[in-house]
C-alpha cells in the first residue's frame, strides 16, 4: 500500500495554524477570567494613584521605587505600578494562563477532541505558547494603560526627571513607559514556558498554575540570598526589576539584551520539555 | 493487503493485530484482533471496564499501544495519524465542550483545529451539522445550558462536520431519551447509507442490533466474539419453552419432536430444536427439522400436560451471543 495513493498530503498548515491561533486568542480573550485579571492589573495603578493623591502626605523616600516622582508627573503612576506588579501580580496572571494551556483543555475533555480533529500535538503546543506569549504582552500593557489613565486624571503631566538627572518631555516619557511594558513582557516569556510544561504534566489546571506561581516566588527568594550569588545570573527572575534601566539616559540596553537571552534560553528549554512530554503522553482525560 | 489506500474501496476500515494496552500491572486491552470491513456498521460491545474506550483511544492515537499494531483506513496508527484523522469523525467517552461558548462556536473551534477543513465553507458546514442532529434552535445557546442529550447531539455534529470515511462513536446514545436514541440510530443508518463505515461501541447489543451489520464482544479486554450479524441470525436455533408443573411429561413430548430439553428453572421446560434456521425469519420455522409450534402445543395438550405458558422463537441476538460466548453481557470486567 503506497503512501502516495493514500490521499493528499496535508497542505502547508501556515494560514490554518494562524487561524487556530486566532481561535485560541478568541477563547482566551472572551473568557471572563482573563478580563478579571486585566481589571485587577489595571486597578493596581488606580489604587496607587488614589493613595498618593488623597493621603495628603507628600511621599517620602520609602515605599515603592519612584513613588516620590508621581506627584510631579502622572506617568510615573504606571512606572510605580509596573514595579509593584513585577514580583508577584504579573507572574501570577501568567501562571494562571500558562498553567491552563494544556491542563485546562484536558480537564474540560476538549483536549481529546482537539487532537482527534486533528490539531496535531506540536501545532497545538505552539499555538498555546504563542497565545500565552501574547498574554504576556497584554498583561503589562493593562498596568501601563491603567497607570497612564490614572496619572492623567489625578496628576499634572509635567517633565520627567530620569535616574541620571536628565529631563524628558511627556511624549518621550510615555514611550519609555511602553518600552518598560515590553521589557516586562519579555521577562515573563520564560515563566510562560515553565507554565506550559507544568500544564502538560497534569490534568488539573489549578495544580499547574500553582506550581508555576510557586516557582516564580522560589526563584525570587533564591535571588535574594547572597550566599547563592553564583546562581543569580541563571535565575529567570534575575533581570525582572531591570525595568529601571529605561529611566536612564541613554537607555541601558544591555540589561534588555541579557534578559532576552536568558528568557529565550528558559523558553527553549521548557518548550523542549513540554514537547517531549506532550508528544508522548497518553491522553486519558 | 492489496486494495488501494485511498477511497472507500477494498481493505478493512480498521484492522488491529494483537493490540494491547497495559496500565501498570492492569491489562485494559489484551491482544485484540479486530477487523472492521469498509461500509460496515460495526457494534463494539462489552460491559463497563471491558476496554472499549481504551481501544478507541488507541485507534485515534490518543493513547499509544503497549504492544501490537493497528491500522485505520489502510494506514498504520499512530504513524499516519495526520493523514488518517481528517477522514475520521469521533465521539470518545462522552461529549466535551467549552461551556462558555455557544454550540456553534464550539463546532467552529473544532473545525478550525483541523488544518484540512476549508474555512470558506465552515459556517455552512457547522449549520448543516447542527441541523442534521436537530440542534439548530440551540446553536446560539451556551453549551453550559445544554442538557446531556443536547451535548451528545453536539458531539455527533462535531463528528460529521466533514464527510468522513469512518465514524468512531463511543456510546453515542448515552444520555439520550428514547426519541433521541431512535434519532441517533436513524442518523447512523443514513450515514452508513452514504458509505461511511461506522464503529459504534455500546453496553447493549439490543441497543445497536437493528443498525449493525457486524458485532464484536469484548470482555475484560479480550475479544470473545466477532461476527457478521446476518450469519449469527442464520445460525440461531429455534427454541421452545413450556411453563408447566408436569415437567417430566413435557420433556418427553419435546423429545419426540427432536428437541432436547434442558433444565431452565422451576416449572419451566425448554429446549432447542436440532436444526438451525436458514435466516428466513425468526418467527416461523422454515426448516423441515423444526417442528411447527402449533403441533408441539397440540401434542403437549394431548399428553395431558398442563400448559400454563408456551413460547417458540429464535431468541434475541443477545441470547445467541451468550450462547456463543457462554456468558452474559452484564458480567463485570
Ligand atoms: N488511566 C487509566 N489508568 C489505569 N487504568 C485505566 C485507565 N483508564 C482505563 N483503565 C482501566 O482500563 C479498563 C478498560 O477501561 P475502558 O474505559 O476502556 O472501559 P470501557 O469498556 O470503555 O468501559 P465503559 O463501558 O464503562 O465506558 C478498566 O478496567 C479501567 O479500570
Ligand atoms: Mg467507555
Amino acid at each position: 500500500m503506497s503512501r502516495a495513493e493514500a490521499g493528499a498530503e496535508p497542505r502547508p498548515a501556515g494560514p490554518a495554524t494562524l487561524r487556530l491561533l486566532g481561535s485560541e486568542l478568541g477563547i482566551l480573550f472572551r473568557r471572563w477570567r482573563t478580563w478579571a485579571m486585566f481589571g485587577a492589573l489595571a486597578a493596581v495603578p488606580v489604587l496607587i494613584g488614589l493613595a498618593v493623591r488623597f493621603s495628603g502626605r507628600p511621599p517620602s523616600g520609602r515605599g515603592p521605587a519612584f513613588l516620590n516622582q508621581v506627584t510631579e508627573n502622572g506617568l510615573f503612576v504606571g512606572v510605580v505600578a509596573l514595579v509593584v506588579c513585577t514580583p508577584l501580580f504579573l507572574p501570577l496572571t501568567v501562571s494562571v494562563v500558562s498553567g491552563d494551556t494544556i491542563a485546562g483543555e484536558a480537564s474540560l475533555g476538549t483536549l481529546r477532541y482537539l487532537l482527534v480533529a486533528p490539531a496535531g500535538r506540536v501545532r497545538l503546543l505552539a499555538v498555546k505558547y504563542a497565545s500565552t506569549a501574547l498574554f504576556c504582552v497584554a498583561a503589562p500593557l493593562a498596568v501601563v494603560l491603567g497607570g497612564t489613565a490614572t496619572g492623567l486624571v489625578l496628576f499634572p503631566l509635567g517633565q520627567a526627571t530620569l535616574l541620571s538627572g536628565a529631563v524628558i518631555g511627556p511624549g518621550e516619557a510615555f514611550g519609555r513607559l511602553l518600552l518598560m511594558a515590553g521589557y516586562s513582557a519579555v521577562s515573563l516569556l520564560g515563566l510562560a514556558a515553565i507554565g506550559l510544561f507544568a500544564s502538560t504534566l497534569t490534568g488539573v489546571p489549578v495544580g499547574a498554575m500553582a506550581a508555576t506561581a510557586v516557582l516564580a516566588v522560589v526563584s525570587q527568594i533564591l535571588g535574594a540570598l547572597d550566599q547563592l550569588e553564583w546562581l543569580h545570573p541563571w535565575l529567570f527572575t534575575h533581570h525582572w526589576l531591570g525595568l529601571a534601566d529605561f529611566l536612564r539616559e541613554p537607555v541601558a540596553w544591555d540589561s534588555l539584551g541579557q534578559n532576552a537571552l536568558l528568557q529565550a534560553g528558559y523558553a527553549a528549554f521548557f518548550a523542549a520539555l513540554a514537547y517531549g512530554r506532550f508528544t508522548t503522553k497518553d491522553i486519558l482525560a | 493487503m492489496s486494495g488501494p489506500g485511498g477511497g472507500s474501496g477494498g481493505g478493512a476500515a480498521i484492522r488491529t493485530d494483537a493490540l494491547t494496552k497495559r496500565f501498570g500491572a492492569h491489562t485494559a486491552v489484551a491482544g485484540l484482533d479486530l477487523e472492521v470491513p469498509r461500509g460496515a456498521v460495526f457494534g463494539f460491545l462489552g460491559p463497563n471496564g471491558s476496554g472499549k474506550t481504551t481501544t478507541i483511544r488507541m485507534l485515534l492515537g490518543l493513547v499509544s499501544p503497549s504492544a501490537g499494531r493497528a491500522e485505520v483506513l489502510g494506514e498504520p496508527i499512530p504513524d499516519a495519524l495526520r493523514r488518517v484523522l481528517p477522514r475520521v469523525g469521533a465521539l470518545v467517552e462522552g461529549p466535551a465542550f467549552y461551556p462558555f461558548l455557544s454550540g456553534r462556536a464550539n463546532l467552529e473551534r473544532l473545525d478550525t483545529a483541523d488544518p484540512l477543513a476549508p474555512p470558506r465553507t465552515r459556517a455552512a458546514r457547522v449549520a448543516a451539522a447542527l441541523e442534521r442532529v436537530g440542534l439548530s434552535h440551540a446553536a446560539r445557546k451556551r453549551v453550559h445550558a445544554y442538557s446531556l442529550g443536547m451535548k451528545q447531539r453536539l458531539g455527533l455534529a462535531a463528528a460529521i462536520l466533514l464527510p468522513r470515511e469512518l465514524l468512531v462513536l463511543d456510546e453515542p446514545t448515552n444520555g439520550l431519551d428514547p426519541q433521541g436514541t431512535r434519532e441517533v440510530r436513524a442518523l447512523i443508518r443514513s450515514l452508513a447509507d452514504d458509505g461511511t463505515t461506522v464503529f459504534v461501541s455500546s453496553h447493549l447489543l439490543a441497543e445497536v442490533e437493528q443498525i449493525c451489520s457486524h458485532a464484536a464482544v469484548l470482555r475484560a479486554g479480550r475479544l470473545v466474539a466477532q461476527a457478521e450479524l446476518g450469519a449469527l441470525r442464520e445460525g440461531a436455533r429455534f427454541r421452545f419453552e413450556v411453563r408447566t408443573p408436569d415437567a417430566a411429561e413435557a420433556a418427553e413430548v419435546l423429545r419426540r419432536f427432536g428437541v432436547e430439553p434442558e433444565p431452565a428453572g422451576p416449572g419451566i421446560v425448554a429446549g432447542v430444536a436440532a436444526h438451525a434456521l436458514d435466516g428466513g425469519g425468526a418467527d416461523r420455522p422454515a426448516h423441515d427439522g423444526v417442528p411447527p409450534p402449533e403441533a408441539v402445543v397440540a401434542a403437549l395438550v394431548a399428553a395431558g400436560v398442563r400448559v400454563r405458558g408456551f413460547s417458540a422463537g429464535a431468541g434475541s441476538l443477545e441470547e445467541r451471543f451468550v450462547e456463543l460466548t457462554g456468558e452474559g453481557f452484564d458480567v463485570a470486567g
